[in-house]
């Protein structure tokens, strides 16, 4: 196997033990609920029989190690049990609302990328300017404020003062696509139906880029940091002193170096923002995971609560698991040293 | 110390921090002698004066009962710093102990307690605080229990990488071979060194635990009504804009400039000691 295979085969292996862990984690902590759950589903006029049934059927009265065993073979048939909140099974009910999630978790990690890069290597190039102060206050402004104050800020100024975005929701209701994979910006495409791609992308603009800023900051912040440390290697002083043009050695050889690390933290910040989505569809009233979250919490829905939590960790381990890998490839001296021990 | 001080003071962006955080610790501390309404941090209605845009004497407006708004945004002020000490206090202590034992032990020791804290950081933040909020009734002192259970991680890894190199250094081998105690030779010779990473993440951390907290009870999972709070207050504002934007704007940016106050110290304390992170 090439060590690139042999990094990847490990990497799942600790990803595999560290989700089993966060199960039993969760598993743990959804149990030690004080209210009954059985009794806050059927509401206050139920009677003792109906909650003691309801009680046998989630078995709550069996010791938690055997529960956590039920729990752990029925999760290997891919089923996470019911919600007692909308009835249905909570593995459609995340398949339902986690790719609107998804698409706006995507969007918001492209403006990362596209904004915080290019912002923190203008900084490190123009180190010491009014460019570099300006960038560095905007960076450490953006990492100031939760996202859904961004998120209000951004709302009142460019949806209500200066209307140019909508103010809530995926997409306008006039148009109706049919449901496909649930991302709307491939069920439009595959409806083939440009307006209402259109319509989706300006729906979700605000939400995305107050999703990003703080990891925009962040990425700029670390991109810069980097930057600078490079600048002061005797190979750029050579490449300066050869005559190598300023863009060419921002570009290539002080921004490359630096390029490992950014990738590092944006793979964080695109996990962190599975968290953060909540609080901005919250605002926008974008219907993703974070209502069905916050409703299933509310009501101490067990198997919705550990269901979310466990798909939410997956995500953010595949995630990092990518991130993890690109490094390697991108990063040769990781890729040897690593095989070497 | 005083050293440290007069260096951030020299620094305009530093500087502009200590002023906005000493002016926030003010505000927080004495805040039944600056609140020009202190009995509105409760559960006061004043059917006479609400919903009122920013005026003489209430600064931030009124919200939809009548309470001044200014009031309620320093006693919230009050309790977000009391949550982040309280936090640290705890998070500190039970993270660096971790991440120094694990650092210095190594092998299976390390194994065990690196993969327990990957389990906690492989939840997103702001996810495993809201199940934990979710779980217990939402109380101040269990917010604090559950940001809590966030952030001890965090400094077990920082102490666990520091210690994992200092244990190579001379004055390590030195102490363990005049036969200093482990517990010695982590306490007394590894941590001391460690400290200004710690302090430098602290100072920064007091923010974030602000911008956390404040998340929590936006989504109605943290501090309840009627004690103040900044994230609830946003949340409750936030159904009455655009009319009564105030109600949303000055909590906000009361989240925002205290965050800010504390990013701006922490790094310029993170340049002073050089520490890379």
């Amino acid at each position: 196997m090439t060590p690139t295979i042999l990094i990847f085969v490990r990497r799942v292996g600790i990803s595999c033990i560290v989700l089993l862990g966060v199960s039993m984690l969760i598993f743990a902590i959804a149990r030690v609920i004080p209210g009954d759950p059985a009794r806050i589903a059927l509401g206050p006029s139920a009677t003792a029989e109906q909650v003691a049934k309801l009680r046998a059927e989630l078995r709550l009265d069996e010791p938690i190690t055997t529960q956590y065993g039920h729990f752990l073979s029925e999760l290997a048939q891919g089923d996470l049990g019911i919600s007692l909140y909308t009835n249905r099974p909570v593995v459609v009910d995340i398949a339902q609302f986690l790719p609107a999630t998804l698409e706006l978790i995507f969007v918001a990690g492209a403006m990362m990328i596209v904004i915080g890069l290019p912002l923190g290597i203008a900084s490190a190039r123009w180190r010491g300017t009014w460019i570099d102060n300006a960038i560095r206050m905007i960076a450490l402004l953006g990492v100031s404020a939760p996202s859904f104050v961004w998120a209000v800020i951004l709302m009142l100024l460019f949806a209500y003062f200066l209307p140019l975005f909508p103010i809530a929701g995926r997409i306008s209701d006039t148009f109706a696509i049919e449901q496909v994979t649930g991302f709307l910006f491939l069920d439009t495409l595959i409806a083939g139906n440009l307006a209402a791609f259109g319509n989706a992308a300006w729906h979700v603009i605000l939400p995305a880029f107050a999703l990003a800023l703080s990891g925009i900051g962040q990425t700029a912040r670390l991109t810069r940091a980097n930057m600078v440390e490079t600048y002061d290697k005797p190979y750029v002083e050579m490449a300066r002193s050869y005559g190598v043009p300023d863009r060419r050695i921002a570009n290539r050889y002080a921004f490359k170096p630096s390029l490992i690390p950014s990738l590092t933290i944006i793979g964080l910040d695109f996990a962190a923002m599975l968290g953060n989505a909540f609080l901005v569809e919250a605002v926008f009233a974008w219907p993703g995971l974070s209502r069905y979250g916050v409703s299933v919490i509310l009501r101490k829905d067990l198997d919705a609560i550990v269901g979310t939590v466990l798909i939410i960790s997956a995500t953010f381990l595949i995630m990092n698991l990518i991130v993890d890998v690109l490094v390697t490839i991108i990063n040769p001296r990781i890729r040897y040293s690593r095989t070497a021990s | 110390m005083r050293r440290a001080f007069a260096i951030l003071a020299s620094n305009p962006l530093s500087l502009l921090g200590l002023i906005l955080i000493g002016i926030i610790l003010i505000c927080a501390i004495f805040a039944d002698f600056i609140a020009p309404f202190p009995e509105h941090r409760g559960a006061v209605v004043d059917f006479a004066n609400f919903n009122q845009a920013p005026k003489w004497p209430h600064l931030m407006g009124t919200d939809l009962v009548g309470r001044d708004l200014f009031s309620r945004v320093i006693y919230a002020y009050r309790i977000s710093l009391i949550l982040g000490v309280v936090v640290l206090g705890i998070a500190v202590p039970v993270g660096v102990t971790v991440g120094l034992i694990a650092g210095y032990f190594g092998r299976y020791t390390e194994f065990a307690l690196m993969r327990v804290t990957d389990v906690f950081l492989s939840i997103p933040p702001l996810v495993l605080a809201m199940s934990i909020m979710g779980v217990l009734e939402p109380t101040l002192i269990n917010g604090m229990l559950a940001v809590t259970a966030m952030w001890w991680p965090w400094y077990a890894r920082l102490v666990y990488n520091m210690t994992r190199g200092e244990k190579e250094e001379g004055y390590v081998l030195a102490a363990e071979l005049i036969g200093a105690s482990r517990l010695h030779v982590m306490f007394r010779e590894v941590l001391p060194n460690c400290f200004p990473s710690i302090v430098t993440k602290m100072t920064l951390d007091l923010g974030f635990i602000i911008l956390i907290a404040s998340s929590l009870s936006f989504l109605g999972l943290g501090v309840q009504p009627p004690t103040p709070d900044l994230g609830s207050m946003v949340a409750d504002g936030a159904k009455y804009l655009p009319d009564s934007w105030w109600l949303t704007i000055f909590p906000s940016l009361a989240i925002l400039i205290a965050v800010f106050g504390f990013n701006l110290i922490g790094d310029a304390l993170r340049e002073l000691f050089g520490a890379d992170q």
